[in-house]
């Protein structure tokens, strides 16, 4: 599991251009994830990784291509200090699995074990526990749905028991 | 509590605090004309077979009217089909922009949460309603369940002091306040405008303010329900508690501001008209949810009665709604503006958004009363777009170059 870090307000645009974005066929985004912030991305990136961010990750347009392209390519969770907001809505819709943690210090090398439902992120290396926000049940299980369209597929409805 | 946690308290029966991941009901939902196929497509596949009620559903043809080529008629088509099956109102070609066509229709009521399939859904916190912009599967889930998971936001209060002077309009004043917040400077927030020159605004000059949040990344912008003024009559008086809680708190002092223009390629880059004065257009532009309603083309009417616009300069109108183009009509503002050289659009969203009509050419010139100027919106990269209110659009069209309508005169 590698881990692959970047700065702040990584918009969508720099996540999927808008250009490769008019296609009903996901598979085909892969193949440009992150190209113009990180040329060498879809190489490197292996099923499983992680993807760091900073503050406002996807920013800009409401593109939905944008997290299908990062899941498609085989980013398992991304770690921000934030998230824009349609981009974390369309992140649980899509079943991304996301975490806001905050102003952290995570490293190439760090080691990190992610608790999603606890909400935090554990950097082995430096030793150093960062917690962040916990997902309500509601996102759990559309996330462990694999995404909006089959959570409901299943339930027909949202599972109102679970409001927080 | 701010107007937004007293909306969202009500409609899931407790107490809300930001940061809380709720389900709300929704008391209205909208899709257009981009944003309706994916939906649709995203509907079936979820399962769906009825939508959780046709009476709150609405899907508006106003993006790309009449249809500009095959594929997009063929969309078109399929919206009709749907909302035929459903049992869904369809606003056809010629009624208007979607948030224009919500507010008139009382679609959204004050007090409402409505989620639109659209990024300027918050113009509706003009009429103190909590709604948001959201993407094609969200949209898809809603019309399913007719509920919306969301994170209750905090809120910003941006607070005016003063009055505005005779020629600054509520385009001036959000074009100035989306240059002191920043694109991205209300993200994830809502935001309440308070202070007398807003509660003072007409409906049509409240939604310009509003419909700018978007400009600001906001998820929500509220005016309260204080003096607002609409057809029918509305119980709730939605006004924040003395003591509810903001994340930052703006003041401003708006006496003594100027017509304000943002320059390319952001609608942040606002400046004193003064600056840019002088800069010479080729296309004067007034529609658009932003500015394009009644009191926006009398504005305009206002300034070219009498007048003609010089050749080398063209001059497009998109009415707002099919309403609004009937009262310009029948109150003789059309017949001014035709007068003076515009030409005429369909009602719907025009040449706003670069899908079909009205693109500008090569390192043309536009001055615009839209509420985005990125580069490439109007359908082409090399031309620079300007913004600004419809008074001082038509100023600009007159003088073939960019002048607020006070400097006209003399
Ligand atoms: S008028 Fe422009 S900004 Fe408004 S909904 Fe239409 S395309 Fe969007």
């Amino acid at each position: 599991m590698t881990l692959h870090i970047y700065g702040d307000n990584i918009d969508t645009d720099r996540i999927i251009p808008g250009k490769y974005t008019k296609t009903l066929d996901i598979s085909s985004l892969a193949a440009h994830v992150l190209e113009d912030l990180d040329p060498e991305f879809k190489e490197k990136v292996q099923p499983g990784d992680i993807l760091v961010a900073g503050k406002n990750f996807g920013c800009g347009s409401s593109r939905e291509q944008a997290p299908i392209a990062l899941k498609q390519a085989g980013i398992k969770t991304v770690i921000a200090e934030d998230f824009a907001r349609i981009f974390f809505r369309n992140a649980i819709n899509i079943g991304l699995p996301i975490i806001e943690i905050g102003p952290h210090n995570i490293k190439t090398d760090s080691a990190i074990e992610i608790d999603l439902a606890q909400g935090h992120v554990m950097d082995t290396t430096y030793n150093k526990l960062y917690q962040g926000t916990q997902l309500p049940q509601i996102m759990m299980d559309i996330l462990s749905a694999d995404g909006l369209v089959n959570y409901l597929r299943t339930h027909q409805k949202f599972k109102v028991e679970n409001q927080v | 509590m701010t107007i937004t946690e007293k909306i969202l308290s009500k409609h899931i029966g407790e107490h809300v605090r930001p940061g809380q991941l709720i389900i709300c009901p929704v008391d209205g939902v909208m899709a257009t004309d981009t944003t309706a196929p994916l939906a649709i497509k995203a509907f079936e596949s979820m399962g769906g077979t009825k939508v959780f009620d046709p009476k709150k559903c609405a899907l508006i043809l106003d993006h790309a009217v009449p249809a500009p080529n095959e594929r997009i008629a063929n969309l078109h088509v399929m919206m009709r089909q749907f909302a035929k099956e459903q049992g869904i109102e369809l606003f056809d070609i010629g009624e208007g922009i979607c948030h224009q066509v919500m507010v008139e229709q009382a679609y959204v009521k004050p007090g409402h949460v409505f989620i639109g399939a659209d990024s300027h859904t918050p113009t509706y916190g003009a009429l103190s309603a909590f709604a948001c912009g959201v993407g094609s599967t969200d949209l898809a889930a809603t019309m399913m369940t007719g509920s919306i998971w969301l994170k209750v936001p905090e809120s910003i209060k941006i607070i005016c002091h003063g009055q505005l002077q005779d020629s600054v309009t509520a385009k001036d004043l959000i074009l100035f306040l989306v240059g002191k917040i920043t694109i991205s400077g209300a993200t994830y927030k809502a935001i309440e405008f308070n202070g007398e020159v807003f509660e003072n605004m007409t409906l049509a000059s409240r939604m310009t303010i509003t419909n700018m949040v978007a400009e600001m990344g906001a998820k929500a912008g509220l005016i309260s329900s204080r003096g607002l003024k609409l057809d029918y009559s509305f119980d709730d008086i939605y006004i924040p508690d003395a003591n509810a809680n903001y994340s930052e708190v703006y003041e401003f002092d708006i006496s003594s501001l100027e017509n304000q223009i943002a320059i390319p390629e952001s609608p942040d880059n606002t400046v004193n008209s003064s600056v840019v004065a002088g800069t010479k257009i080729d296309y004067a532009f007034i529609g658009t949810c932003c500015n394009g309603r009644l009191e926006d083309l009398q504005a305009a009417a206002e300034v070219l009665k009498g007048h003609r616009i010089p050749k080398g300069v063209r001059f497009l109108i998109a009415p707002a709604s099919k309403k609004t183009m009937m009262d310009a009509m029948n109150n003789g503002t059309l017949q001014t503006l035709m007068d003076a050289g515009a030409a005429i659009l369909t009602p719907g969203c025009g040449p706003c958004v670069g899908t079909h009509q009205g693109v500008p050419g090569n390192n043309e010139t536009v001055i615009s009363a839209a509420n985005r100027n990125f580069r490439g919106r109007m359908g082409n990269p090399n031309s620079n777009i300007y913004l600004a209110s419809p008074a001082v659009v038509a100023a600009s069209a007159l003088a073939g170059e960019i002048i607020s309508p006070s400097k006209l005169k003399s």
